[in-house]
């Protein structure tokens, strides 16, 4: 029997507490693959959000810093400061980059802080249970805006993709999906690309990537992928918003 | 270079700003990483520090906020090094979250509070009102800082060198307490080679390097179990500054045998106070000083043993607040002086006693 996959060596568990059909898993095995694939884990510092993503120690063997809610671009600044030769990587939520950590993530891509960015988008807080994200589309029903969302009040879903990409300090902007295997390759790739970037200096580089969450939807899992296939992407579209080498 | 080593391990006279000396100590003391965001009253540091740092090949950044300064001493103190910031009141009250997550991480870092007036935007003058907030944790959660007080230019340097040793012995955030006045005067001071405090510190192997040849190391702050985690995490910290209690107690006495009156005071007002205590001793009375210079851990053992051999003695609490050290002074006399020999004179405008209105409630007292 060939063997395609196995386990990464950088991911230590082969079972993770996330729901049934969430996104956090697979992305947080592409990050094992990529980082197993360029040899680095021994060089890697990662920064766990708050939300559901915090526990990620639990499943990546790499050094871990916890960090506040929002907060992490301020720590990950310090970190590569400290230690250029290493690699940083940012892992942050909807609620964490685009509310209460908006001022952290605009400023370090601003001053063009070497570092790998990861955002995950399921347009919901999900670790709170499924309360209006920044990223919540326009009429979808969360516990916080159960009439769906109105632009008159709540304002339109932050596109940060294309926020950033006004930045001219910012280096690498792509937004993936992970709804689909070949989604999911595409976006493995992207997630090579925001290493290598660092790898190389070039500077600050991040990848969105549309997430499933379907506890927090409410939906059944597979709900959950035709809801990206079928709302998302018409409102987020994929593709590379800034490729600067 | 063989002159420029010679005069790095003499002490030199120098002139500087309080805030300016914060600057060159943490120099001194291998701060290697500096985060900040300006505010009145001490702006002198961070610009201070752009140029040191800057020449000693070290990390300055002016952060977007003091939310992200402090987060940034967080990942700085993370990956192993040195680090300090500095702000006043509005700019220390927005770093409190960060404050916390440090202490629950037991990171080391150094913190200078500049302190004018509040609350809110409150002014720009000196000010001791942040006391509660220093030495009751400030942030959420079961902490504390060790805080030091000083009260001259030279104590700004002096201290400032111990705060690095004393967060890296005790692997904590320290927080140097100056004011508008003390941050903003100049006065000469000796510059003082570094000589660690310690022969020994812990090794910081719990840094964030990357992994190479060791299991990883993770710097975190939740315990999702409260009595396997949580608890045991409270419980550690709390023999921790049970110990720096009974180790680190700093305070200065003066005139205090047989006074009739000792006046507690710190930074500023102690200042202050010294010239008012001066000018009525001339006239042949007896009045002491009593000045903590950790106000925490604070030096109650030394104040009661004070108490003890003076029974008559009463004791005059001098804040530029409305009565927050007054608290401790209660609660460390309680069962030593009737409550009614202790009077207070706080000013909570921003402003400050006059070594007049402090002699004049000094010979008030005297006539009772």
């Amino acid at each position: 029997m060939n063997i395609v996959k196995s386990q990464p060596k950088s991911i230590i568990q082969d079972s993770t507490k996330y729901c049934p059909g969430c996104g956090h898993g697979i992305i947080l095995r592409l990050i094992g693959e990529a980082i197993d694939e360029l040899g680095i884990r021994e060089r890697m510092i990662l920064t766990a959000p708050v939300g559901c993503a915090v526990i990620l120690y639990d499943y990546i063997s790499c050094d871990v810093i916890e960090c506040a809610h929002g907060r992490a671009p301020a720590v990950a600044t310090a970190l590569k400061r400290v230690h250029p030769d290493k690699f940083i990587l940012l892992y942050q939520g909807d609620g964490d980059l685009a509310a209460i950590g908006t001022a952290e993530i605009v400023h370090a891509a601003n001053r063009g802080e070497n570092l790998s960015a990861i955002f995950v988008n399921n347009a919901t807080y999900g670790m709170t249970g499924g309360q209006m994200a920044p990223t919540t589309l326009v009429g979808q029903k969360t516990t916080t805006s159960p009439f769906g969302r109105t632009i008159k009040g709540m304002g339109k879903p932050i596109r940060v993709c294309e926020m950033l990409s006004t930045l001219e300090e910012t280096k690498y902007l792509e937004r993936t999906s992970i709804h689909s295997v070949r989604n999911i390759n595409k976006t493995k790739a992207a997630i090579r690309k925001i290493f290598q970037n660092q790898m190389n200096g070039i500077g600050f580089s991040m990848v969105e990537i549309l997430s499933m969450c379907p506890v927090g939807w409410k939906v059944s899992p597979v709900e959950a992928v035709q809801f990206i296939e079928e709302q998302m992407l018409n409102y987020y579209p994929l593709g590379v918003y800034k490729n600067v080498e | 270079m063989a002159d420029e080593k010679k005069t790095e391990t003499q002490d030199k006279q120098m002139l500087m700003k309080g805030n300016e000396a914060v600057g060159e100590a943490s120099i001194k003391a291998g701060c290697y990483c500096y985060f900040a965001y300006p505010i009145t009253p001490q702006t002198e540091t961070p610009e201070y520090l752009s140029k040191r740092m800057e020449e000693e090949n070290r990390v300055f950044i002016q952060a977007e906020s003091e939310v992200a300064a402090i987060n940034m001493v967080f990942g700085a103190s993370a990956a192993g090094v040195r680090v300090m910031t500095s702000s006043s009141s509005p700019g220390i009250s927005l770093k409190q979250e960060g404050i916390s997550y440090i202490a629950g991480a037991e990171l080391p870092c150094v913190i200078v509070n500049v302190c004018r007036g509040g609350p809110g935007l409150g002014n720009i003058e000196a000010s001791q009102a942040d006391y509660f907030q220093s030495t009751r944790g400030g942030g959420h959660g079961d902490y504390r800082c060790i805080v030091l007080a000083p009260n001259s230019v030279q104590e700004c340097y002096d201290m400032t060198l111990n705060a690095f040793d004393l967060a890296d012995y005790y692997r904590m955030p320290v927080l140097i307490q100056s004011d508008g006045i003390i941050g903003q005067l100049v006065e000469p001071f000796q510059m003082h080679p570094y000589k660690p405090m310690f022969d020994k510190f812990p090794p910081k192997d719990w840094a964030l390097t990357g992994c190479a040849g060791r299991k990883p190391n993770v710097v975190r702050t939740l315990y999702l179990n409260p009595a396997n985690g949580l608890e045991l995490l409270n419980r550690k910290l709390e023999q921790k500054y049970n110990k720096i209690k009974s180790e680190l107690r700093w305070c200065e006495t003066y005139n205090c045998d047989n006074a009739d009156i000792i006046v507690i005071a710190y930074g500023a007002s102690s200042r202050i106070a010294k010239s008012a205590i001066k000018k009525h001793n001339t006239n042949g009375t007896k009045i002491g000083m009593f000045r903590p210079k950790t106000l925490w851990p604070w030096p109650d053992v030394e104040l009661v043993d004070i108490a003890r051999k003076n029974k008559n003695v009463k004791f005059l609490v001098i804040e530029m607040s409305m009565g927050q050290m007054l608290e401790d002074v209660l609660l460390t006399l309680m069962d030593v002086v009737p409550k009614k020999n202790i009077y207070f004179y706080g000013m909570g405008g921003g402003w400050n006693p006059t070594p007049d209105s402090v002699y004049e409630k000094i010979s008030e007292i005297m006539k009772k």
